[in-house]
């Protein structure tokens, strides 16, 4: 009974945060319906008694794709108004087609009959003796299907390095980058000076300072001028920067 | 119809499904909105895995799933990746002159 109601409850969130997905206007908002959508699907999982795979539809789903999906839509700047022009053009035919779609998955699952001997040709049936859906499927999952499972994490490894390579950059020439084996081997850079004990300032005459080095030329190369702006006071008792 | 079966989860997948197709139609023009109404089309599949392999106390339809889903992972991260790079070169994401790219 609760669970009869908490399906409807649920089915009826998912469907509809999934038509805002699809109508919505500003495809940031076609995200945070997404991710709702996501989370009602888990608890539909849940319902169905795969608990793992609820988990994992929220991990992998609301943290991973959907944030990235986010990302990319508040990274780009995009004209959305433009973008929604044929919307009512494509409506009529998207309809059509749905409905054709809907029509004949309707008249499949109607008519839907399992087989005499399907309860005989399960592969995995459920065991009686482990407590946990994640038990089980770790069970099988680590035996039978060791080279799917292999195979999946080379497919994203393989999508981590392509996602990586398409979209690094490098970065442009007059970009001030920190070069520390310049920054490292500058000359003069740390100096030792012998001043009198016990003096204070107005007897050294005021704070020693390196002299300036000659003005630079406007186009001057980027990296070999690090460090001048907060390098010029030498410290009273000769500090190190 | 208190009693929560195949054949509702099944008509819930097959809503999703439609409307994910239906969401492809009406977005022509935005790409990420076809890469999510994709989202949309493989959760339902991976419902429909669940509904069958909770009717049937099968536990492949759940290892399958999870296969799906990292696909599913899989292809959104390589799409918004292209997707990136497709906007530096040409400022928009229209997918109407993709054509024009040409290598």
């Amino acid at each position: 009974m609760i669970a009869a109601l908490a399906f409807y409850v649920f089915a009826a969130i998912l469907i509809a945060s999934a038509v805002m997905v699809v109508t919505a206007r500003n495809p940031v908002h076609s995200v945070l319906y997404l991710i709702l959508a996501f989370f009602n699907a888990a608890a539909l999982f849940l319902i169905a008694g795969a608990e793992f795979l609820a988990m994992i539809l929220v991990i992998v789903y609301v943290g991973a794709v959907a944030v990235l999906f986010l990302f990319v839509v508040m990274m780009l700047d995009i004209d959305f108004v433009q973008m929604k022009e044929g919307f009512q053009r494509y409506l009529p035919i998207g309809a059509i087609v749905g409905g054709m779609l809907f029509l004949e998955l309707l008249f499949v699952y109607g008519a839907w009959q399992f087989a005499d001997d399907a309860q005989g040709l399960r592969m995995h049936p459920n065991p009686a003796d482990v407590a946990t859906n994640t038990q089980a499927i770790g069970r099988i999952l680590y035996t039978d299907y060791i080279f799917l499972f292999q195979a999946s994490g080379l497919i994203l490894l393989v999508a981590m390095i392509g996602a990586i390579v398409l979209t690094l950059r490098e970065k442009p020439a007059n970009s001030r980058r920190q070069n520390i084996a310049v920054q490292v081997a500058r000359a003069h850079a740390v100096t030792m000076k012998d001043v009198p004990k016990r003096a204070g300032l107005a007897e050294l005459g005021g704070i020693i300072r390196r002299p300036l080095p000659a003005a630079k030329k406007p186009k001057a190369v980027a990296h070999d001028d690090h460090g001048h702006g907060h390098g010029h006071d030498d410290q009273h008792g000769g500090g190190h920067h | 119809m208190l009693n929560i079966g195949l054949s509702h989860f099944l008509s819930v997948s097959a809503i999703l499904f439609v409307l994910g197709v239906l969401g492809i139609f009406l977005n022509r023009k935005n790409i990420i909105v076809i890469l999510m109404s994709i989202e949309l089309i493989l959760l339902s599949v991976n419902l429909n895995f669940v509904a069958f392999s909770s009717a049937l106390q099968d536990l492949t339809g759940q290892i399958f799933a999870m296969f799906v889903l990292t696909v599913a992972a899989a292809e959104a991260a390589i799409g918004l990746a292209i997707l990136v790079i497709y906007f530096r070169n040409r400022s928009s994401i229209a997918v109407d002159d993709v054509s024009t790219l040409r290598g």
